[in-house]
């Protein structure tokens, strides 16, 4: 467990001033990953993106810790650069500090056109945390469609028409897909509830191997609702499983977030303008399809947690 | 035969991605993340046995694609390390994204290319299509005539990359060098190791108690100026060059200009070539001359930075010259070789009096050029010296059929 009192007395290692929307989540990941790093180094490598074009507008950065962008597709292919340099030079005793590497990258970066770099980047075993800023869709553009955009959400090129009503597709689920790399640790988190994600990050960086983190990290422009229920949304997505809190650590898998009471997903959809055409009459049956999906796969999930591997 | 020049230097048979491997362990970089792909495929599988094996303490990345292994390099190169990769081809076009932020960055990566036609259609062989694309993207650029050539240029490349801050690649025509055996002498690790020095970035990612950004959003207040601070590198990455050839003539007996002249001081008609051609075209350049014809033959060596001024002020009295691309821009005007050297002339204030040129397109997807083909084109500059046929004013094309 973290404690508050121990937990204030890490470095602030991304300074306010940054130019990120208010009540936008991406900030929040990042400034929570990195209190959970402690004192220990760090260097940060990230996707093109919100977080990214916000955060080091020339000549100003707001990264306290080493901090590297190259491109949008790159960040799991660059991260693991760094970190095969440092395994160079610590061998050669150029380097004598112990540092940790974190990728971040939005959802674009991560689902749609960064997948192959991080799906190289993991199967070469690199010892680096990823993590995915999933706000669901291509938010830097101005909300564009993404692999990991939901069935029925509105976006500019998968918008909410006479004819459509947003997203056809469920999203990719790609929590599973690092699972099935076999990778020691990949685990869904979402802001809302710093614990819940600060111990993640420090079992991912305790792991001498990749680890994967996919943070549900709503976006107030693009999801469409008020600045200040980001925690709030995002706390709803797990207590509708529609976002599940889980881990899972060499193969077994722990839900570390079990709702008291499973609410139904309307109440998730109804506080954002991206699912309002759902509420038509004539769109509910979206809906009604949407909760099917959500009960299905928690069913799996809770499946999954409880098959007993032995000791 | 080849005169060994270094008095330590051993005469050994290699192909010319042997070569390029040879150098690539003599210079043992901490990174080299790199993909397979024809022709150049071997360079990193020898490369790799030397770390599988222990030779050296290199780091080898096996990455999933061309795009992965550019960004590898970059962020290693970044991270303070001396990073190396190899490519050609649709490989190289794959990491065309990357080579712009490599040099953005100001990263001395250095890759080994090896020139291949690009897609579509497919083929396999030689051309100059692949490192031609990528002449803008800030990347010194040096071409090599033979096996020899490949691996002194490697050697030079990472002084010439890490003082210039800039990356820079080694490129061989594929086949005809790549898989050629030749007869080519190295020179003691030793002797490499002292001339490349250890690589001490100013400042570097993992020096953790100085952390700082790289790859910064610039707008419209800065990028101009990184831009422009980029275009100068390479301007003054000629006197570089030149110094770092100084030293390794000094070093190793060999001697490097920004492009070789042969015969050309006196000659009246002359040839522009880059690459293997080279070679080719002075066994014709020789016989003409027992002709008593003044033939002479420049060879561009570095591309990028293009040596303008210097290449002008030795054609501008020469009364024709041909250049030959073997790289189609597909530009409905000229090739890429041409366009540089007619914008060379035309830069020195020669424009009236400037010699008759022609622009020749030869070898696409590895198709033969042999010494017929260049004696033709001498031929074709006599008759435009004498007046007897005039000089297109468009691109030849040698042994295509053409209806």
């Amino acid at each position: 467990m973290i404690n508050l009192r121990e937990l204030s007395k890490n470095p602030e290692r991304i300074t306010s001033g940054h130019r990120l929307c208010a009540g936008c989540g991406a900030g929040i990941v990042a400034r929570q990953v990195l209190i959970a790093t402690g004192c220990i180094p760090v260097v940060v490598t990230s996707a093109t993106g919100c977080l990214e074009v916000s955060t080091t507008i020339f000549p100003y950065t707001a990264w306290k810790t080493s901090f590297f962008h190259s491109a949008f597709e790159n960040s799991a292919a660059t991260c693991s650069g760094i970190e095969v340099a440092y395994k160079s030079l610590k061998a050669q005793k150029k380097i004598k500090e112990d540092i940790r590497f974190i990728a971040f990258g939005g959802d674009g970066g991560t689902y749609d056109i960064g997948f192959q770099s991080l799906s190289g980047a993991m199967e070469r075993g690199h010892r680096m945390l990823y993590v995915c800023y999933n706000n669901e869709a291509y938010m830097n553009t101005g909300i564009q469609r993404s692999g990991a955009t939901p069935k029925g959400a509105h976006t500019t090129t998968a918008p909410a028409g006479r004819v459509k009503q947003g997203k056809d597709q469920y999203r990719k689920d790609l929590t599973q897909i690092m699972v099935a790399h076999n990778i020691p640790y990949v685990a869904q988190s979402y802001i809302g509830n710093w614990n819940d994600l600060m111990q993640k990050v420090q079992k991912a960086l305790a792991i001498d191997g990749p680890s994967f983190i996919n943070v549900l990290t709503p976006c107030r422009l693009g999801w469409n609702y008020k600045v200040e229920d980001t925690m709030e949304l995002a706390r709803l997505a797990v207590e509708t499983c529609i976002w599940p809190s889980y881990e899972v650590e060499n193969g077994v898998y722990k839900i570390n977030v079990e709702p008291k009471e499973k609410k139904p997903v309307v109440e998730f959809l109804k506080m954002q303008g991206r699912f309002r055409h759902l509420f038509k009459p004539e769109n509910t049956y979206i809906i009604e399809e949407i909760q099917k999906n959500v009960d299905e796969r928690w069913k799996i999930l809770q499946f999954r947690a409880k098959i007993d591997y032995g000791a | 035969m080849i005169k060994t020049v270094c008095s330590r230097g051993k005469i050994v048979a290699k192909t010319g991605n042997e070569v390029m491997a040879e150098a690539m362990r003599q210079i043992e970089p901490d990174v080299v993340a790199a993909y397979p792909i024809t022709p150049a495929t071997e360079i990193v599988q020898i490369f790799s046995q030397f770390v599988a094996d222990g030779i050296i303490k290199s780091e080898f990345v096996a990455v999933e694609s061309e795009h992965s292994a550019m960004s590898t390099t970059i962020a290693a190169s970044a991270a303070g390390a001396r990073a190396m990769t190899a490519t050609s081809s649709q490989g190289l076009s794959l990491m065309w994204e990357m080579l712009y932020i490599a040099s953005g960055l100001r990263l001395p990566v250095v890759m080994a290319e090896v020139n291949r036609a690009l897609s579509a259609p497919i083929n396999i062989h030689g051309d100059q299509s692949d490192t031609m694309g990528a002449r803008d993207s800030g990347w010194i650029q040096i071409y090599s005539e033979n096996s020899q050539e490949a691996y002194d240029n490697m050697i030079q490349s990472i002084r010439i990359a890490e003082k210039a801050k800039l990356p820079a690649f080694v490129t061989t025509d594929g086949f005809i060098i790549s898989h050629c055996m030749e007869v080519v002498e190295v020179y003691p690790d030793v002797d490499v190791k002292a001339f490349i020095g250890e690589y001490k970035p100013d400042r570097y990612l993992l020096d953790v108690k100085n952390p700082y950004t790289l790859g910064s959003i610039d707008l419209q207040d800065y990028y101009f100026e990184h831009r422009y601070q980029l275009a100068k590198a390479m301007t003054d990455a000629k006197d570089i060059i030149l110094d770092v050839a100084d030293d390794f003539k000094e070093t190793f007996g060999r001697e490097y200009g920004l492009y070789e002249k042969y015969m050309i001081d006196d000659a009246e008609i002359a040839i522009v070539v880059i690459g293997s051609v080279a070679g080719t075209s002075k066994v014709v350049v020789k016989e003409l001359r027992k002709r008593g014809i003044k033939a002479g033959l420049l060879k561009i060596r570095v591309y990028r930075p293009f040596p303008s001024y210097q290449i002008a002020k030795d054609l501008k009295r020469i009364k024709a010259v041909a250049i030959l691309d073997k790289a189609d821009s597909c530009s409905g005007a000229f090739g890429p070789i041409y366009s540089d050297v007619a914008a060379s002339l035309c830069s020195i204030g020669m424009v009236s009096s400037c010699p008759k040129i022609v622009n020749y397109v030869y070898g696409l997807g590895g198709r033969e050029i042999n010494t017929d083909h260049i004696f033709s084109i001498y031929e074709k500059l006599k008759k435009i010296v004498l007046g007897v046929e005039n000089f297109s004013n468009k691109i030849e094309y040698i042994n295509v059929r053409i209806k």
